[in-house]
């Protein structure tokens, strides 16, 4: 009997392979080799490179924020970012509209066998921009690899933790009757700037995903206006309509926005026209909208505006005290109609 | 966008509103045909600026709400199967069926991808040669010049995996059952800009010659529709019944011969049931013969589907515009756009949908469903 040399050979290819393999996620060499070679260079800080089971922090104060969030995102790369901006700019903007200031992050991938590395390398290399640009540090980390067709390329998961103001606590039940709903910037670039990416829709001009981070408004918010902040989201899934909702549902008021007011880019309407889809409902990944009081308007905006993602920042509406739990846009026309929930996706319509 | 923002500027449409407030001397019930109109008069609130003048009966030009029961259970066995890729419109995915909706079937291993156009579906065959793909073919006969191309070039090409599921249905006869009806009340019809922009108008122009009743093609952005509006409730002040063209800048009086001329290559007339209303002689159209190897009715063995809708539902009286949805029981209810007993509360552009955001509101504010 003989074997053919070719069932000898190792299944650990002994060159330089310019993909993940299954073995990168063994645990064993690759698994080290990878570490060391993509994620410790871009992500390297004292608490990371101890390589411990967890990671060692100091305690920030009394209190700590704490918010995790997945990322799943087809194309991974699109106009204006990729999924290790988001990664980054979704769990530290999540935790600066509790009013934190962004610390610790952890992050978590799973890697389907056969990304390219060229790939994975501009998205460490875009959480590593990101989270120096926010003032955190990436502490812990795990990596997994998945067969392929297992995982849509990568799916990575980041939780992070900020320290709190006990003096500045917004919060989604502190809207107030005469309160001004105002954004940070234009609406729908995220959203509509996936759908171009993934339908390959060629526009005239081309929409860039706002992906951004927020934590640098909100400390300019609350050292010029504190608690007169009364309210932060990040209208990401579900857009402004759904962010202002649940805000409207949980402090028991009524918003109403003037559709005159509403910030959204010629090329968004355009796409979203053709789309069958209503801007309103468009996820964002670098706005937020911000509930504050009557006396502190002009100072917020002006706060907002000193930053480049904050430059377009206006006022869209006004909370009311009547019709609670009802968001209600006045149109051009000067009727009302209601900006409801969405029961699901957005359907795009026949005609 | 150039050449939408004019349409849709608030100054000229509040000074169409003023004028039809002047123009009719008691109120007047108008019914427009399309579900995209629909849209457009809920979304802009027309009908709150209009309450005095005009009373809008939503028709039943939503493709989502009249496509029938059992066209929709076909199509979600179709997509249970598991050598078949399901192509449909965005807005067909959650129209329920008997027992399911292809949202559904998608999360249980279905596979059920969103098109914008039947020649996507016609590629989506050529990638996946292992693979039946179905175009859901529903609309009235603005859609019909597309799918009737997808056909076509599957016959070209000689693709032989590709057909078409088809729902399609025409306007003029659904004019002509509202009319018939004895408690009908609509005196005038905005006629769908879309729909003529394909078909002309010469169809409607017998219409309302025979029934004594205005017909205004009209298009779909605030100023069209108040515009519509206005020229309808005129004729029916001078007592006129003719049909007039708001939509010029779109539609002929011939309107896209090229098109049609495909169409009636690919389709023919045939009997189809509407959702809520029931079957109508030669209001639809369906594949001829020569192109049977592309009708997925006559491809699969799709066996005997038999439907019955939900009792509670009046989607059909609403439909034919004899109640609003309000006066359903069901409405708001056991039927919401969550879980949704008829198909008008599921589309945005079903009278039910609209109605369910617009009244609440009205609601609230009066303190009575008007």
């Amino acid at each position: 009997m003989s074997i053919a040399s070719s069932g000898l050979t190792c299944p650990v290819p002994a060159g330089e392979a310019d993909r993940v393999l299954l073995g990168h996620g063994s645990g064993g060499k690759l698994s080290a080799a990878l570490l060391r070679e993509r994620f410790l260079p871009r992500f390297g800080n004292e608490v990371l490179s101890v390589l411990g089971d967890a990671a060692v922090v100091p305690a920030p104060g009394e209190e700590i924020a704490v918010s995790t969030d997945s990322f799943v995102v087809s194309p991974l790369e699109f106009p204006g970012g990729n999924i290790g901006h988001l990664a980054v700019h979704g769990t530290v903007n999540d935790l600066a509209m509790m009013g934190a200031d962004p610390l610790y992050l952890t992050a978590g991938f799973i890697l389907e066998e056969g990304l390219p590395f060229d790939l994975l390398d501009r998205v460490i290399e875009a959480m590593s921009e990101s989270a120096s640009e926010a003032g955190v540090i990436v502490v812990t980390g795990d990596t997994k690899v998945v067969e392929r067709g297992k995982a849509d390329g990568m799916f990575i998961n980041t939780t992070g933790i900020g320290r709190l103001d006990p003096r500045f606590r917004p919060g989604p039940t502190r809207a107030r009757d005469g309160d001004a709903v105002l954004v940070s910037g234009p609406i729908g670039r995220h959203g509509v700037a996936i759908m171009a990416a993934r339908e390959d829709l060629r526009f005239e001009v081309e929409v860039e995903s706002d992906t951004a981070c927020l934590a640098p408004l909100v400390q300019g918010l609350r050292a010029t206006c504190g608690p007169a902040i009364r309210c932060l989201r990040d209208p990401t899934r579900g857009g402004v309509a759904s962010a202002l909702n649940e805000i409207a549902a949980s402090s028991g008021v009524g918003i109403r926005l003037e559709e005159g007011e509403l910030p959204i880019p010629g090329p968004v309407r355009g796409a979203c026209e053709m789309l069958g889809l209503d801007p309103l409902y468009v996820a964002n990944e670098g706005i937020m909208v911000a509930i504050v009081a009557p006396d502190a308007v002009e100072a917020a905006l002006e706060a907002m505006r000193k930053h480049t993602s904050g430059e377009s920042a206006t006022r869209i509406g006004t909370v009311t005290a009547e019709r609670p739990g009802l968001v209600l846009l006045r149109t051009g026309l000067g009727a009302s109609r209601v900006v409801d929930m969405l029961p699901g996706d957005q359907l795009p319509r026949i005609c | 966008m150039k050449y939408l923002s004019e349409y849709r500027d608030p100054v000229l449409a509040r000074s169409l509103v003023d004028r039809i407030l002047a123009t009719a001397t008691r109120p007047r019930v108008l019914m427009e045909v399309c579900g995209g109109q629909t849209h457009t008069i809920v979304r802009q609130g027309l009908q709150e600026l209009l309450k005095d003048a005009v009373d809008m009966i939503h028709g039943p030009g939503c493709p989502v709400c009249v496509t029938p029961l059992e066209q929709i259970d076909r199509a979600l066995f179709l997509a249970s199967r598991p050598d078949v890729i399901f192509t449909s419109f965005g807005d067909m995915l959650r129209v329920p069926g008997s027992d399911s909706d292809l949202l559904q079937i998608r999360a249980r291993g279905g596979e059920v991808r969103v098109v914008y156009s039947p020649l996507d579906a016609l590629e989506i065959a050529r990638a996946n040669p292992d693979h039946e793909v179905v175009f859901f073919a529903v609309g009235f006969e603005t859609t019909a010049p597309a799918n009737a191309m997808s056909v076509w070039q599957a016959r070209e090409l000689g693709v032989t995996n590709f057909s078409v599921l088809v729902s399609h249905v025409t306007v003029p006869p659904a004019i002509r059952a509202i009319l018939d009806a004895p408690d009908n009340r609509v005196e005038a019809f905005l006629a769908a800009g879309h729909v003529c922009t394909v078909m002309g108008w010469e169809e409607y122009e017998p219409l309302a010659a025979e029934y004594g009743v205005p017909i205004v093609v009209t298009g779909f952005e605030p100023v069209d529709i108040l515009e519509g509006i206005h020229m309808a409730v005129r004729q029916l002040e001078e007592g006129r019944a003719e049909v007039e063209n708001q939509y010029a800048r779109s539609v002929r009086r011939s309107g896209n011969e090229p098109a049609q001329a495909l169409v009636s290559k690919v389709f023919e007339l045939v009997d189809r049931a509407w959702r809520g209303i029931g079957e109508i002689p030669s209001s639809g159209l369906g594949l001829r013969e020569e192109f049977a190897d592309f009708d997925a009715e006559r491809k699969f063995d799709l066996g005997s589907i038999r439907t019955s809708e939900p009792a509670e539902c009046m989607a059909g009286d609403v439909l034919r515009g004899r109640i609003k949805p309000l006066q359903c029981p069901a409405f708001g209810e056991a039927c919401t756009p969550e879980k949704p007993l008829g198909a008008p509360m599921v589309s945005s552009e079903g009278a039910c949908a609209a109605y369910y955001n617009y009244a609440r509101f009205q609601t609230e504010t009066t303190g009575e469903p008007t």
